[in-house]
């Protein structure tokens, strides 16, 4: 709380500040170092001071990147990469929502949901890999499983933490007008969640890309992984490379997506209004 | 108690009696209200008066005793409860049903000189546009009874006045019964019909006052009023304390002011 506080003050300070072109000056003497330790990797490189074998110099990658691009293998390895995230997310956070909405709205829910899933969290989900494989076999379906393993724990624990959270006094203001157990749950207990949920997906979102990363590096005939195990056998540090630097894409542009997503969803909080 | 039912009695009560545990809030209490009749309800920190207004509100239970109410009650509380996510107007057709809930919300806020807000979020409302918000909220409902919960005692005193003449504006209109708890005794003076003191969990004093509104501090036996209500919550007039000093009601104000300021952060 004190640090969202400190955050829109510092906003509010930034508004108000008259040296307009701080603002605009400040992601330029940002991106300084980045673009520095670019250009000190490629004089490295093409000094032989970093050899290929070790890793591939700037240049080389872009171009790499390209060529990738110009056949259409990165485009086929990125799809099938993306499915098995949007797969895999769409299972576990609509499971994290059913079990969070099971023990978050009741006792009797909570005692039954909430003990297993606390015992199952304790395991870090990637251990569970060699048991997969040999429940799923090496299809997409232990991919798309360790997935939705990896998204149900923040979704669930958010989103519960924000059920229970829920201003007792506004529910007791919606019995009182009259709202019957299911306008309360529409009216106050979701609305009042879903800022806690939008923190659980961003969370979800992360972690299906880690979890991703590990299972197409085990047993995978195609995606980003696969693309970067086989150059490892080739020892294609450039397509190594290109293939980090795509996973990091991903996770900035969904979580633009997300930010996106709740700068519409929570138009009513003040920390929005200011912005 | 010599309270004389009225022929037209909104609310009954009669032998209420409600325990937490061991202690005793409401013991045996009886009171009418008449249709239309304003009601203040005054009592010192702990007294039972919102335990009394719960009761009547249908959030707490009747253990014990006899109430009867008019099907149609509406509550304001001590702090807004506008739910952050819902705009202005949508906050006070909350729970309302049919096809012109919009139109009935515009004319409610209006009456409380809100139409300009109507598509606000709550959180950029100021606290005495939140607490009318709040009031438009139960008056469009239409109650028979409207229940108000020490609304304007986290306000500021100019607000308050603001407040007070709204209040009792929109009784002259409405008339419905009003049951107002209050620790304030000049607010007591200023909107009731009677003004009641609560005390070891019955009603203690009664006192009726019949100045026409709208009233000023300047009314004839204001002072006099004001003295007897002070002295029935253990206040001399000269301002010294009769009874034990009760000064939890500075820190309940506190609260009050802690809570309004959580509700905001939380949502943030």
């Amino acid at each position: 709380m004190i640090e969202i506080l400190g955050n829109a003050m510092t906003d509010a300070a930034m508004q108000n500040s008259p040296d307009f072109l701080h603002k605009i000056m400040r992601p330029a003497s940002r991106a300084v170092t980045p673009i520095l330790i670019l250009v000190a990797w490629q004089i490295a490189s093409g000094s032989g001071l970093i050899p290929e074998r070790t890793l591939a110099s700037p240049l080389h990658v872009l171009g790499t990147f390209w060529s990738l691009i110009a056949d259409g293998e990165l485009q086929d390895n990125l799809l099938v990469s993306l499915r098995r995230a949007m797969e895999g997310l769409a299972i576990g956070v609509s499971l994290g929502t059913i079990f969070a909405l099971i023990s978050g709205l009741s006792r009797s829910g909570e005692a039954a949901v909430d003990a297993p899933l606390q015992i199952l969290r304790a395991i870090p989900f990637l251990a569970l890999v060699p048991l997969f494989i040999l429940w799923f076999g090496i299809g997409e379906t232990p991919k798309i499983a360790l997935v939705a393993l990896g998204t149900i724990y923040p979704v669930y624990l958010n989103l519960y933490a924000g059920i229970r959270g829920i201003d007792k006094k506004l529910l007791e203001a919606g019995a009182c007008f009259g709202l019957n157990r299911w306008q309360i749950l529409r009216h106050i207990v979701l609305p009042g969640a879903l800022p806690s949920f939008l923190v659980g997906l961003r969370y979800a979102v992360g972690i299906s890309w880690l979890s991703l990363v590990v299972a197409e590096q085990i047993n995978a005939s195609s995606g980003i992984g696969y693309l970067i195990m086989s150059a490892r056998d080739f020892m294609r540090t450039d397509i190594i490379v290109v293939g980090l630097v795509v996973y990091g894409l991903l996770g900035l542009l969904t979580d633009i997506f997300i930010r996106t997503l709740e700068h519409r969803a929570l138009a009513w909080r003040p920390s929005i209004l200011k912005g | 108690m010599d309270t004389k039912p009225l022929s037209s009695t909104d609310v009954a009560v009669r032998g209420l009696t409600r325990r937490f545990g061991a202690t005793t809030v409401l013991r045996g209490l009886d009171l009418d209200i008449a249709g239309g009749e304003f009601v203040a309800l005054l009592g010192r920190s702990g007294s039972g008066k919102t335990t009394f207004l719960r009761t009547l509100a249908g959030l707490d239970p009747v253990s014990e005793g006899d109430v009867r109410l008019p099907a149609t009650r509406a509550v304001v509380f001590q702090e807004p409860r506008l739910m952050p996510w819902k705009k202005v107007w949508q906050n006070v057709t909350l729970g309302l049903n049919g096809g012109d809930a919009r139109e009935r919300a515009v004319a409610a806020l209006k009456e409380v000189g809100l139409e300009h807000r109507l598509d606000a979020w709550p959180v950029t409302l100021s606290g005495g546009e939140a607490q009318r918000v709040a009031l438009a909220r139960a008056l469009v409902r239409e109650p028979r009874l409207l229940l108000l919960d020490e609304p304007f005692a986290a306000l500021d005193a100019l607000t308050r006045i603001r407040m007070h003449e709204l209040v009792s504006a929109l009784w002259a209109a409405h008339r419905p019964s009003v049951l107002l708890v209050t620790h304030d005794v000049d607010e007591a003076l200023l909107l009731a019909d009677r003004a009641l003191v609560l005390e070891n969990g019955r009603i203690r004093t009664e006192l009726k006052i019949t100045q026409p509104h709208p009233r000023a501090r300047a009314m004839m036996g204001f002072s006099s009023m004001r003295a007897e209500l002070l002295s029935a919550l253990g206040v001399d007039v000269d301002g010294t304390i009769s009874k034990p000093a009760d000064l939890s009601f500075c820190r309940k104000t506190d609260e009050v002011k802690s809570r309004r300021g959580l509700s905001v952060i939380h949502s943030a």
